[in-house]
């Protein structure tokens, strides 16, 4: 499995086989396809653009068209076992809401996000004076997706905020290999470049960890 | 027992040939249909056509539900009209449903007029034509009648039932009523209750029929006449309901007939002339009393009211039932939000769903069109649903 996308590969390292799994924002459905390949998870897709879901229905996933700030509360309350949203909370109009629906309809959630205090985008802005393009966020200020950008510390105090349990945390980088890292060290808000985070409600009882070792 | 005419004959289609039979099931007096209405209906006879072959362990056949003025001649040459039937894009070798893969079954719905027992039947009791003595039915009552014949022919669980416009809607009652006996689901371009603006125009549709001084309340066959011109007007003003008006403007415009205009009331306009067409063909395939009994069945249709309200208690026992929900960005009979309510509904309920609103400019009507995304979409469904029924 090499060549396949860091991402790709630790979240299929955190999902256990077999599970029911929900992937907001699921594009082309490789992913998806992925897990159901590799762990037989029983997966469902939500995707708003057509492409994308014609392509997952031509892979045989089921897939919904839809948007994931608007069509998340229709999904019954502990539907899935995972919900994984990948690389595009920064891009939802009310990412507070996306979370805590993640975390109502399935017991855990894997979020990806990219680190907005990371040295190369502080230094971006210190520098140059301009809106920071760094390899995980490419796109000029005038033309990118990502409405509501955060870094790690953002991200833990809204988790904390939520009420939400961090179980597992690595940070990515393009082509190198996924580092477990303590996103509350402040270190790490300067070193990750993106971060994936497993979650789950502390009201909730504490999940079976994925791998030993691994965990905070 | 039940008795049945079969033909059984071999169509060449294209090149590949396929096995294609039907007939008219009759079942027997004992054997009636229940009614929502209450009563019972006896004896039923039900007109179908078959594609394809059923496999020896019986698990490939699929059920065509067809739409208000659809009938079951799906893929084969209609015997009245002699055109093509009317989903060829979609049945026939090659194509999504294969016949050379699957057993294709479509029926003639309750109540229709193409061999199916309908307001155009002999009633038993009286020896003459039902007329407007034939009971108010209801999609439930027409999935009903091919539940029996689909147990009739043999199949205990279909592999697929699909559906268009009314007959997606008889797909989301054959998951409501019978989901043990069907692994996958396919409704496209429908809705899980008529709108008041769906009643609306079905309204303008009868009141036109009726309006008809040859349709004498109904007992027209008696009197050796038929509502000709109030039948061709409601087809022309629900045919304005499947195309969309982006569709109109570039198929027409005010693109005239002539040249110049008859400063008169004849069809100066090619839409005119267009929709005169669609009106005068309609009558000869198609019985004025079954137009007003089908539509009816339509404006009944609210899946949730049998079930306090809330949809996704329809679909609490489908959850075994594979859907895919498909609808047409311009459709504005039974617009998309339709199609993501029954979505919804489906998730509320736990069910394994799949949707995908085709963007397309070309209305409800897209169903018959060349829509690539409709045959990818439905390819890659069945596909993955063939693989997980053993089909593949």
């Amino acid at each position: 499995m090499s060549g396949l996308r860091e991402d790709f590969r630790e979240i299929l390292r955190l999902v256990r086989p077999g599970s029911r799994v929900l992937d907001v924002g699921c594009d082309r459905g490789d992913l998806l396809e992925l897990l159901t390949r590799e762990k037989q998870v029983d997966g469902q897709g939500l995707e708003i653009s057509s492409e994308g879901v014609s392509a997952c229905l031509a892979k045989g996933l089921a897939v919904v068209q839809g948007d994931g700030d608007r069509d998340l509360d229709h999904f019954p309350t502990r539907a899935f076992d995972y919900a994984i949203l990948s690389k595009t909370l920064q891009q939802m109009r009310e990412p507070r809401r996306v979370l805590s629906e993640l975390l109502r309809i399935a017991d855990r959630a894997v979020v990806s996000v990219p680190n907005f205090g990371q040295w190369r985008v502080r230094w971006a802005l210190l520098a140059r004076g301009r809106m920071p393009e760094t390899k995980a966020l490419p796109d000029p200020w005038y033309s990118t997706a990502n409405i509501h950008l955060c870094t790690l510390h953002d991200f833990t105090a809204l988790c904390e905020d939520l009420d939400l349990r961090i179980d597992a945390c690595s940070a990515l980088s393009a082509g190198k290999p996924a580092r477990p890292i303590d996103p509350t060290r402040g270190i790490e808000n300067w070193r990750a470049e993106t971060a994936l985070f497993l979650l789950s409600r502390r009201d909730q009882p504490q999940p079976v960890q994925p791998l030993p070792g691994r965990l905070l | 027992m039940a008795r049945s005419k079969r033909l059984m004959t071999k169509e060449a289609s294209t090149e590949i040939e396929y096995e294609t039979g039907g007939g008219v099931w009759q079942f027997p007096v004992d054997q009636p249909l229940g009614l929502d209405s209450g009563g019972e209906l006896a004896p039923l006879e039900v007109a179908y056509k078959t594609y394809g072959k059923l496999n020896a362990d019986r698990s490939n056949a699929v059920f065509i539900c067809h739409a208000l003025t659809g009938d079951q001649h799906v893929a084969s040459t209609h015997p009245v009209t002699d055109k093509p039937g009317w989903w060829t894009r979609v049945v026939g070798p090659g194509l999504p449903l294969d016949p050379t893969r699957y057993f294709i079954i479509c029926s003639n719905v309750l109540g229709g007029c193409m061999g199916t027992t309908g307001p155009a039947s002999i009633n038993p009791a009286t020896g003459e034509v039902w007329g407007l003595n034939f009971p108010v039915i209801t999609i439930g009552d027409m999935v009903r009648a091919q539940a029996m014949l689909v147990k009739a022919l043999g199949i205990e669980t279909l592999f697929a039932v699909v559906g268009t416009s009314m007959g997606g809607m008889q797909v989301l009652q054959w998951a409501a009523d019978y989901p043990e006996r069907m692994f996958s689901a396919i409704c496209v371009a429908a809705a899980a209750r008529h709108s008041a603006q769906n009643i609306a125009f079905h309204e303008v549709g009868r009141a036109a029929i009726m309006a008809d001084p040859d349709w004498r309340e109904g007992a027209y066959d008696r009197a050796g006449v038929r509502p000709e011109k109030g039948l061709a007007v409601a087809r022309m003003a629900a045919h304005i309901t499947y195309l969309s008006e982006t569709a109109l403007q570039r198929k027409f415009g005010r693109e005239l007939q002539r040249d110049g205009l008859s400063w008169g009331f004849n069809a100066d306009f090619q839409v005119e002339s267009y929709l005169r067409h669609q009106g005068a063909s309609f009558v000869d395939r198609f019985d004025a009393n079954s137009y007003l009994y089908i539509t009816r069945a339509l404006d009944y249709f609210d899946l949730a009211d049998s079930y306090g309200g809330v949809l996704a208690e329809a679909f609490i026992k489908a959850r075994a039932v594979r859907f895919c929900v498909l609808s047409f960005s311009s459709d504005w009979l039974y617009p998309t939000a339709e199609s993501r309510d029954v979505v919804r509904a489906l998730n509320a309920a736990g069910c394994r769903a799949s949707f995908a609103e085709i963007t397309t400019d070309k209305g409800h009507d897209a169903i018959f069109l060349d829509e690539p995304a409709l045959d990818s979409a439905l390819r890659g469904f069945l596909a993955a649903a063939a693989e997980r029924r053993g089909l593949a």
